[in-house]
C-alpha cells in the first residue's frame, strides 16, 4: 500500500520533534481544560449557558468524533491535557528533561490481568450509562472531568509511564478503536533497524528524549490503537527510523485484532450510538425520562436495556452471523477467533453511526457555542458581543440527506472490510454484510 | 452462484422500489387538523404527529410546568408556551417527509434533548434512506461477487 512520509519534510519533522510547539498546544487545552471544570462548578447550572457544556460535549465532541479521531486517529491523545500534571509529577520536569529518579512516581507495572481495554470499556459504558446528565449538568460535568483528571494524576503517580491513557481513559479506548481507520501512522522505517539496535531508546529513554509513555515498542507497531503520537520516538531514535506517514484509510484492518476486548470494544460504541440516537435524539419522552432518572425504577430498567444491547444482543446476532459465515464456508474451527477478527468489519460502521448520531445534536446546537463564547459562566457577560445570539438550529434541510450519506459510506466499507478479512478468518462475509445492513436501517429509522 | 446473483439483483429492486414507491403513493387529500401537544419537561405529548401533504394544521401547544417552546425543523416555525397557557401556530403541511420539532426554550437540563417528530406523508426520508442503503448493498455485492462468495 503507498504511504508518504511527511517526516521526510524538514519543517513538518522539525516541529514535531521540537517541544515548545506540543508544549504551547498543551498549555492553551490544559487551561481550557482547567477552565472548563471551574465552570462546571462555580457557572450557571443552565447547561446550554455554561462552558463546560457547550465546550467539551459540542465543540470539542464536534471536532473529535468528526475530524481529530477519522483523519487524525490519536491526535487528539498527542495534545490531551488529561495527562499532563500526572506525567510532569511523574518525571520531575515539564519541558527539559529530566534525569531518571527525578520524578515522584512508585513506577509501578501495571498489573498484567488488566493489560487490556477491558477496563476502558467499563469506563467507557459507565460514563455512557450517566450520559444524560453528564451531557447536560455542568455540575456533573465538572465531576467527572476532576475524576479523570485526578485519576490521571492517581495512576502516573503509582504506575509507571501513561497507565491512565492506556488502560483507564474511556474516551482513549475508543479513540484508539477508530484510530485504525485514520490516515496517518506512526511506523518504524525498517523493522531490521530496530533489531540491531541494543539500547532501544525509544522504549526506555535516553538524553533526547522519555521512553515510549505508551508503553509500546515502536519496532514492534503494527496499528495505531496504542500509538499516542507523542513522538518520544521521534526524538529518541538514534539512527532517524521513525516516520509519520499519509497512508490509505482504515490500513490497520487488514489485519484484524484477535482479542475479545478489542472485539467488544466496537459492540459497544455500535450499540450506544444507537441507543443515544434513540434515547437522545428520538421523539420518546418516556426513554429521555428513563435515562435521566438515575436510580429509579425505569433508570434501572434502562441499564438493563442498555447493557444487554451492548453485551448481550449486538455480539450475540453477530456470532450468530459469524457462525452462519462459517457454515456457508463449511469452516469448523472455534468461532472465537473468527467472532474477534470480523468485529475489525464493525469499526467504519461505528465510527459513521458516531458521525451520524453527532451531525444530529452538533448542527442544531452549535449556536450556543457563540453565546458560550461571550458569557462562558453564564453570568451575563458579553464579552465578544456575541452573547445574544438566538439559538437556531443550522443545516437542518442538509441534515437527513447527510446522515443517509455518512451510514451509507460506513455500511459500504464495513463491507469492503468484512470482504477483506474474511477468508483469513475461515468465514463467508455475507452473514455479517447483512448484519450490518440490518444495523444501519434500525440507525437510519432512529434518525430519520 | 446463479442464486447468489438472483438474491443480489432482487435486493437491488427491492431496494429501487423501496426508494421510489411512496413517490407514486396516493395521497390522501388534505384536511384541517388540530393537535393538542402538552410539553413537560423533557418530552412532547404526542411526540409523534402524522400529517398528510397539503394538511392546513394548527398546534396547540400547552406548557404543564416551566416555559417550553417548539421549533419546526424544515418548516422553520417556532411557538413558545407559558405556564398553563395554550399558544397557537397553524400553517399548511406543504413540505413532505419527517421533521424533528424541539423546545426552542431553555427549559432545563434535558432542554437539548426535548425532541418531537412530524412527518408529513409517508415518512420519505426513511424510506428513501433505507431504500438507497439496499440498493447500495446490493450494487456492491454485485460488483464485488467473488469477494462476497469467498
Amino acid at each position: 500500500m503507498t504511504r508518504h512520509e511527511l517526516t521526510r519534510f524538514p519543517l513538518i519533522k522539525a516541529l514535531l520533534k521540537n517541544r515548545w510547539p506540543q508544549l504551547a498546544v498543551y498549555a492553551a487545552l490544559l487551561a481550557g481544560f482547567i477552565f472548563a471544570i471551574f465552570a462546571g462548578f462555580v457557572g450557571s447550572p443552565v447547561g446550554n449557558h455554561n462552558f463546560s457544556i457547550v465546550f467539551v460535549w459540542i465543540a470539542w465532541w464536534a471536532m473529535l468524533i468528526l475530524a481529530a479521531v477519522p483523519f487524525f486517529g490519536r491526535g487528539w491523545c498527542a495534545v490531551c491535557p488529561i495527562p499532563l500534571p500526572g506525567e510532569w509529577l511523574q518525571r520531575g520536569a515539564i519541558l527539559e528533561l529530566a534525569p531518571t529518579g527525578k520524578g515522584v512516581s512508585l513506577g509501578r507495572r501495571w498489573p498484567n490481568p488488566l493489560r487490556n481495554i477491558w477496563m476502558q470499556n467499563i469506563s467507557f459504558t459507565l460514563v455512557a450509562l450517566f450520559s444524560s446528565v453528564i451531557l447536560t449538568m455542568p455540575l456533573i460535568t465538572a465531576v467527572v472531568l476532576s475524576a479523570m483528571f485526578f485519576l490521571a494524576i492517581g495512576s502516573s503517580m503509582v504506575f509507571e509511564r501513561r497507565a491512565f491513557c492506556r488502560y483507564l481513559c474511556p474516551v482513549g479506548g475508543f479513540i484508539g478503536l477508530y484510530s485504525q481507520i485514520a490516515p496517518l501512522e506512526l511506523r518504524v522505517k525498517t523493522t531490521r533497524a530496530c533489531a540491531s539496535c541494543k539500547e532501544k531508546p525509544c522504549y526506555h529513554g535516553s538524553e533526547a528524549g522519555y521512553g515510549c509513555p505508551w508503553q509500546v515498542f515502536p519496532g514492534g507497531l503494527q496499528k495505531n490503537s496504542y500509538c499516542g503520537l507523542c513522538m518520544e520516538c521521534l526524538r529518541t531514535c538514534p539512527v532517524d527510523n521513525i516516520a509519520v506517514n499519509l497512508r490509505p484509510f482504515s490500513s490497520d484492518l487488514a489485519t484484524p485484532t484477535k482479542r475479545l476486548d478489542e472485539a467488544f470494544k466496537a459492540f459497544i460504541m455500535v450499540g450506544a450510538a444507537l441507543i443515544y440516537a434513540g434515547v437522545l435524539l428520538g421523539p420518546w419522552g418516556a426513554l429521555k425520562d428513563a435515562a435521566y432518572r438515575i436510580g429509579s425504577g425505569v433508570w434501572f430498567a434502562y441499564v438493563g436495556v442498555f447493557l444487554s444491547v451492548l453485551f448481550v444482543l449486538m455480539p450475540s446476532l453477530y456470532a450468530l452471523a459469524v457462525k452462519a459465515g462459517m457454515l456457508l464456508a463449511k469452516t469448523s474451527s472455534a468461532v472465537r477467533p473468527a467472532f474477534a477478527a470480523m468485529s475489525a468489519a464493525l469499526v467504519p460502521l461505528g465510527l459513521m453511526f458516531w458521525v451520524a448520531f453527532s451531525l444530529g445534536f452538533v448542527f442544531t446546537n452549535a449556536t450556543y457555542i457563540l453565546a458560550a463564547l461571550s458569557d462562558p459562566l453564564g453570568w451575563g457577560w458579553n464579552l465578544f458581543g456575541t452573547a445574544n445570539i438566538p439559538w437556531q438550529p443550522l443545516f437542518t434541510g442538509l441534515l437527513a440527506p447527510l446522515q443517509t450519506l455518512v451510514l451509507i459510506a460506513g455500511m459500504l466499507w464495513s463491507a469492503g472490510t468484512a470482504q477483506k478479512i474474511a477468508s483469513a478468518a475461515g468465514v463467508r462475509p455475507l452473514p455479517v454484510i447483512i448484519y450490518c445492513l440490518l444495523a444501519t436501517l434500525v440507525m437510519l429509522g432512529l434518525l430519520l | 452462484m446463479k442464486s447468489a446473483m438472483i438474491f443480489r439483483l432482487l435486493m437491488l429492486a427491492g431496494g429501487l422500489a423501496l426508494a421510489l414507491l411512496p413517490s407514486f403513493a396516493q395521497a390522501a387529500p388534505p384536511v384541517e387538523r388540530v393537535f393538542r401537544i402538552e410539553a413537560s419537561s423533557f418530552a412532547y405529548k404526542p411526540g409523534q404527529i402524522q400529517l398528510n401533504l397539503g394538511d392546513r394544521v394548527t398546534l396547540e401547544l400547552v406548557s404543564m410546568d416551566v416555559v417550553h417552546g417548539l421549533y419546526l425543523d424544515g418548516y422553520d416555525l417556532s411557538l413558545t408556551a407559558d405556564p398553563g397557557q395554550t399558544a397557537r401556530l397553524t400553517f399548511v403541511a406543504d413540505r413532505a417527509g419527517s421533521f424533528r420539532f424541539r423546545c426552542n426554550v431553555t427549559c432545563g437540563a434535558m432542554h437539548p434533548f426535548m425532541i418531537g417528530k412530524l412527518t408529513v406523508g409517508p415518512n420519505h426520508s426513511f424510506t428513501l434512506a433505507a431504500g438507497l442503503t439496499i440498493s447500495a448493498i446490493a450494487i456492491f455485492l454485485l460488483i464485488h461477487p467473488r469477494r462476497a462468495s469467498q
